[in-house]
């Protein structure tokens, strides 16, 4: 077919009055208009703050900055990429990172659910639990850190009292400090796990579970053949939205290990390598491939997460 | 097989009484269906037998035992939800196989029982499939092939046929009816709808706010309403029920026998003398009645002793409802046969009322419990 050919079938019938569509076209028009100026503040802020430092990340990876300072930063193209991704001391944050992540991850989805489970039975005072369980999503990492730093603490904290005592104290050895900031962690995300996992398990069917019951399941069989299948679409949600979480994680390593702490090397996770490498070594180009490999990891993580939602809704009853 | 027995029952929910003292008893092999209207206690009382409700007072028992404190589980009893509650990670075969396999058959025996289950219900070809992947009628064998393949004492349905069109809700009761008279397991059967309690009862239970009503078997319960809510439940339409007085007239003396006048139930517009049996069964009683009159007892008739206005007539093919206001505003439903003439809504009425004395249910008014014997 080409474009000239004539249509067969009776020709398409007359616009009703050229006013008329002339007038919807314009009011079609003033609406895009009015939808462009509304969106503007969000636009304006995305721009700045999201759109702008991500696009300009790319450029930064492009320069390498002299290490004495003062000096104008010089164009390489690729070249920085793999030397950066090989050095030493971004592999190991790689596998703090990792380490973290396998640290937190398990820990506190299971602590959710298990919070979760325990909380969905229909106990009187059972709202009350609800809200201090998830209560932790509101608390921020500032408070949770100097929290947990002061119950860690070797002298006022709780570990002495309860007759532990690390030497050299818990986040100052080599051994403890990684796990300790993983406790924060777990504890921060414990709130969204719990949510996340009472959502999943108020849409099990009660009817599924006693029929169950009565075709001869006990609680055990139930839970591991019933619950934790129709739940695996969430504990898969969970999963990634907690191993995103802790790849990001830096205000607790901020706050309680610092860089002025002799263990900062063995917590020295991802973001926290990105910001030293920016800040203390002022190599902007360095912190912006890490960044992008950051990037990446967690766009990975989240693609996976969208193919997997795609497949659930083949799963509904 | 097993006879299922209500002793006493009953079950609170803190202050509300779901199912109070209900005593009543299934004997082995008989399908009892549980009648009301929603929120009368018939499901709460299908979960006390299955176990999935704590017994407030009373007992339940299945066959010589008690089963107040047996995990259901070890009741021996299977039920159909009304959603199903098909386990939907699991294919057909699977979900029908669950029972069998929680109690430990071996391989062989399962594979043998979940065939002829789901043989017996048409599931051959679905065995693969998903619950997801069937639709309302599948699922729903689904179902009942699970409740049947490890061979219960005592069947539980929880209105199973609501969710499905009405066409195949036709066919599937009969399948029900025909399957359990086939297995002759007992069967505690719960609806909501009087037409499929009707067709698959051997026995109806009728409950309201709780209490048993009446229990007998369908054309008892239609004959004989023990008071007017089952009156009412029963039939569609249901019976009209009309508030009156009951008046003995001297001017009929010939006709009355014994010397005595005609019974008859006033109320505005009309006065409804009662056959003779009737009267003398009721003579006492009263004077405030509530007279019940089922909609194919009565016809349009110019000589008919109630006065009434049409309405609203909806026609049904085989029959015609022909709605009526007496002049209190009485609501009554007259059924006529297709060649009866179609009255026109506004024409006024009269409306007659079969001689026959079966046709005639007096209930007191302040109770509402039937008058005149059983």
């Amino acid at each position: 077919m080409t474009a000239t050919t004539v249509p067969a079938g009776p020709a398409p019938p007359p616009a009703p009055e050229r006013g008329g569509g002339r007038g919807l076209r314009t009011r079609l028009r003033k609406e895009a208009a009015l939808a462009y100026v509304l969106l503007l503040p969000a636009l304006v802020l995305f721009g700045a703050f999201s759109f702008y430092p991500f696009l300009r990340n790319f450029k930064l990876m492009l320069y390498e900055t002299p290490p004495v300072p003062g000096l104008p930063s010089r164009y390489v193209g690729l070249h920085q990429i793999i030397p950066t991704i090989t050095s030493t001391q971004f592999t190991q944050s790689l596998v703090t990172t990792i380490i973290f992540v396998i640290l937190v991850v398990p820990i506190s989805l299971l602590l959710g659910l298990a919070l979760a489970v325990a909380a969905h039975r229909k106990l009187k005072g059972m709202a009350v639990y609800r809200v201090i369980f998830s209560s932790t999503v509101v608390s921020s990492v500032a408070v949770a850190s100097v929290v947990f730093g002061t119950l860690l603490n070797p002298v006022v904290g709780l570990l002495p009292w309860l007759g532990i005592n690390p030497t050299p104290p818990a986040l100052e050895n080599t051994t403890w400090a990684l796990p300790s900031v993983a406790l924060i962690t777990i504890w921060q995300f414990l709130g969204l796990s719990f949510i996340i996992m009472s959502a999943g398990l108020q849409s099990v069917p009660d009817e599924l579970l006693e029929a169950a019951r009565i075709d001869g399941a006990g609680s055990w069989t139930r839970f591991w053949r019933m619950t934790v299948p129709l739940l695996s679409p969430t504990i898969f949600f969970a999963v990634v939205v907690s191993t995103i979480y802790a790849f990001q994680a830096f205000g607790a390593v901020d706050i309680l290990i610092g860089n002025q702490n002799a263990v900062r090397l063995h917590t020295n996770v991802l973001i926290y390598n990105i910001l030293n490498t920016l800040q203390i070594e002022s190599n902007p180009g360095a912190a912006a491939i890490m960044a992008t490999v950051l990037f990446l990891i967690i766009l990975g993580l989240t693609l996976l997460q969208l193919r997997f939602l795609e497949r659930r809704v083949s799963y509904a009853r | 097989m097993a006879q299922v027995s209500f002793d006493g029952v009953t079950k609170r929910f803190g202050d509300t009484t779901a199912v109070d003292d209900l005593t009543l008893s299934i004997p082995d092999g008989e399908l009892l269906v549980l009648l009301g209207s929603s929120g009368c206690g018939k499901t709460t009382a299908l979960r006390l037998v299955a176990g999935l409700e704590e017994i407030s007072a009373g007992t339940v028992s299945i066959g010589e035992r008690v089963v107040n404190e047996v995990d259901p589980k070890d009741r021996d009893v299977a039920m159909v939800f009304q959603s199903y509650a098909l386990y939907p990670h699991l294919t057909v075969a699977k979900n029908i196989e669950f029972p069998l396999r929680q109690r430990g058959v071996d391989k062989e025996e399962r594979t043998t029982k979940v065939k002829r289950a789901a043989e017996t219900l048409g599931l051959g070809d679905l065995l693969g499939r998903k619950p997801g992947q069937l639709s309302g009628g599948q699922r729903q064998r689904v179902a009942l092939a699970r409740a049947i393949v490890r061979e219960p004492l005592v069947f539980l349905m929880d209105e199973p046929l609501s969710n499905l069109d009405a066409a195949l809700r036709v066919q599937t009761r009969a399948d029900i009816v025909e399957l359990q008279n086939r297995l002759k397991t007992t069967t505690l059967y719960v609806t909501h709808d009087q037409v499929e309690a009707m067709t698959m009862g051997h026995r109806i239970a009728v409950m309201s706010e709780g209490k048993l009503q009446q229990v007998a078997a369908p054309e008892a319960l239609y004959a004989k309403p023990t008071n007017v809510f089952v009156a009412h439940f029963l039939g569609s339409p249901g019976m009209n029920l009309v508030e009156g007085m009951l008046v003995e007239s001297a001017s009929a003396d010939a006709s009355g026998g014994g010397g005595r006048g005609t019974l008859s139930v006033a109320f505005a517009g009309a006065s409804v003398p009662l056959p003779a049996e009737v009267a003398d069964s009721v003579r006492g009683s009263g004077p405030d009645v509530v007279l019940g009159l089922r909609p194919e007892a009565l016809h349009l008739s110019p000589d008919g002793v109630i006065g009434a206005s049409v309405i609203i007539v909806e026609l049904l093919g085989a029959e015609t409802h022909v709605i009526c206001h007496t002049e209190t505003g009485a609501r009554i439903i007259v059924r006529q046969g297709a060649g009866a003439p179609k009255p026109r809504i506004g024409e006024p009425v009269r409306i007659a009322v079969e001689p026959d004395p079966e046709a005639y249910h007096l209930f007191d008014s302040s109770s509402g419990n039937r008058l005149g014997g059983p």
